[in-house]
């Protein structure tokens, strides 16, 4: 039984009076994949925000390496979670290796960055397959490309955790597969990764556990086949689908137009 | 240039430059002027070039350098601050406060207060009633946002230039010309005492936020990333305002409100240097001083006896340099 990393129990948040999540409850331990599904509005990305400690004023607990997140130094908290926004807007003339580097920073007090930084960043570069864009400005970079270089920068974190919101948008077919079989390679080192995401068969194919959350309240939680499947998708989606036999095993989700 | 990663050895380098470039102009400027003054007598003493050496020019000199170089580091934290390279040391109030009160002590002719002109007091209790009225908009329990200091500043500012205004309308004729003078902007001899008190506000504040530059260049980047990535981002955005702040207030009470650098000195030099604050900070503060006091030193000059307001100078000068540099740039960059 390995014991849960990063657990919430009846968590949930308010913007402004406003409701927008309660009651999700789930302990997630290293090395699993867990996807949070739902459509537009459903809270996934104030969970993941509650989870990388961006809402300090979430009700019930969250609970990482069993104290609230809302108590940790930020420094050490940024150490063990890494957390990748769905798209950075940049005013400033940053490069991509700039933009990776600040992935260092919870690990330095000085004002250069050490051998190991830039170790870590090259790393982070080449498993993301930015290194090739590294000198230039983050700015002039497609959508896709600025999300890969977001992500290198959390890789270069070293996290225990990565929390993802949406990582694979903007992102070509090549770059989705790279990117969700890194995912699952991190995984497999022993990573934590959570992950929002609207794709529901790349949930399928790539996740261990799915979070399904509707209208801010959880509405299940556990293994992937077992929460995606034809009556909760038409229930939560309100889209109608079928459940089709990959040739490689697994299943594939095909939607009725 | 841009794309290397920053090693000391660069750094080094680049700050030599700057610091070699701010130097020139520190020794340069004071031997040029309307009144020859020759190199002998100066060091002997003797009067009137002694006098006009190290009373009239050198004080103005060093007045423009520490004043330049606040001034574009207050912009550089600002425009990290805000995210927003349109942001300026006056676009969060402070000034506009510190002009208010010079205003009203000009309109009410208050007198002079120990050593210290009336108008500088006045402007440093508006500075400070501004600083206290945006903190007090600004903040939502102990937490801050870019955009809740960006709407508490920018409303604090509209009601002083609003006030500034309708003073302005009911003044004398004679007051008139006092607010617009004080309100341009300009660089006169002080005493070395002023300084001396000048310094020690600046140069504290420079080393403590080039100490953070690395979260500097995270809050550059967002809010969340900074926190994400180490920063107590309210904390560290209410310690950069009021160092921001506290700069910016204590050159405009001696100065007034010397325009434009603070908005293109940070600019130019990212187009120069690239976003990193290790490199921006401090280079801004040394080139930022040199261009004001190339800027001064051309205002005392070119139209003799009259003194040019030095932010005239600062925006004729510096708007079409930075065209150039923004058009030299495009060709090898974007063409």
């Amino acid at each position: 039984m390995v014991t849960a990393l990063l657990e919430f129990r009846e968590a949930g948040f308010a913007y402004n009076g406003t409701r927008v999540l309660e009651g999700a409850t789930a302990a997630l331990s290293p090395g699993e994949l867990v996807a949070i599904v739902g459509p537009n509005g459903a809270g996934k990305s104030t969970l993941l925000s509650v989870c990388a400690g961006l809402q300090p004023s979430y009700e019930g607990s969250c609970l990482y390496a069993g104290r609230e997140v809302r108590d940790w130094n930020r420094r050490e908290f940024a150490r063990e979670v890494a957390f990748v926004p769905q798209s950075l807007r940049m005013e400033f003339p940053f490069t991509c290796e700039q933009v990776v580097m600040m992935g260092r920073a919870p690990f330095g007090d000085g004002l250069f960055e050490s051998e190991e930084d830039f170790r870590e960043a090259e790393r982070a570069m080449e498993l993301t397959d930015c290194a090739a864009f590294r000198n230039r400005d983050f700015r002039a970079l497609s959508g896709g490309e600025r999300q890969r270089v977001v992500l290198a920068s959390a890789i270069a974190q070293r996290p225990r955790v990565l929390l993802l919101d949406e990582p694979t948008t903007f992102l070509d077919l090549k770059h989705q597969l790279l990117i969700y079989g890194l995912l699952r390679d991190l995984r497999k080192q022993g990573l934590l990764v959570v992950t929002v995401t609207h794709d529901l068969n790349l949930a399928l194919s790539f996740a261990g556990r799915v979070l399904m959350l509707q209208g801010g309240r959880q509405r299940a939680c556990g293994a992937v086949e077992e929460v995606l499947t034809p009556a909760a998708i038409r229930d939560v989606f309100e889209v109608e689908c079928a459940m089709i036999p990959q040739p490689g095993g697994g299943q594939w989700i095909a939607y009725a137009r | 240039m841009r794309g290397r990663a920053l090693t000391p050895g660069r750094l080094a380098r680049i700050l030599a430059v700057c610091a070699g470039i701010c130097l020139a102009a520190l020794v340069v400027a004071p031997w040029i002027g309307t009144a020859h003054v020759d190199p002998r007598k100066v060091m002997a003493g003797a009067a009137p070039d002694a006098q006009i050496f190290f009373q009239a020019r050198l004080t103005r000199v060093l007045l423009s350098v520490l004043a330049g170089g606040a001034l574009a580091t207050a912009g550089v934290i600002f425009q990290a601050l805000l995210r927003d390279s349109l942001a300026d040391p006056y676009t969060l109030g402070i000034s506009s406060g510190a002009s208010l009160g010079a205003v009203l002590a000009i309109c009410f002719g208050w007198g002079g207060g120990g050593r210290l002109p009336a108008v500088w007091i006045a402007a440093l209790m508006g500075a400070l009633a501004a600083l206290l009225m945006v903190i007090g908009l600004a903040s939502h329990g102990r937490r801050v946002s870019s955009f809740s200091l960006l709407m508490s500043g920018v409303t604090v500012n509209t009601i002083a230039i609003a006030v500034i205004l309708l003073l302005q309308s009911v003044a004398t004729f004679g007051q008139s010309f006092a607010i617009n003078r004080w309100l341009m902007g300009s660089i006169e001899s002080v005493e070395y005492s002023t300084i001396a008190g000048l310094a020690v506000v600046v140069l504290p504040v420079l080393v403590y936020a080039w100490r953070g530059a690395r979260s500097w260049n995270l809050m550059a980047a967002g809010e969340e990333w900074a926190s994400t990535r180490g920063v107590a981002a309210s904390r560290f955005m209410w310690r950069g305002f009021l160092a921001g702040s506290l700069i910016t207030g204590t050159v405009t009470v001696i100065t007034g409100p010397v325009g434009f650098l603070g908005l293109i000195v940070p600019h130019a030099l990212r187009l120069w240097f690239g976003a990193d604050h290790r490199i921006l900070l401090p280079a801004s503060f040394l080139l930022g001083g040199a261009f004001l006091v190339c800027c001064d030193t051309v205002a005392r000059t070119v139209m003799p006896p009259v003194d040019v307001p030095v932010g005239v100078i600062t925006a004729m000068l510096g708007g079409p340099f930075f065209l150039w540099l923004l058009r030299a740039r495009q060709k090898r960059y974007w063409l």
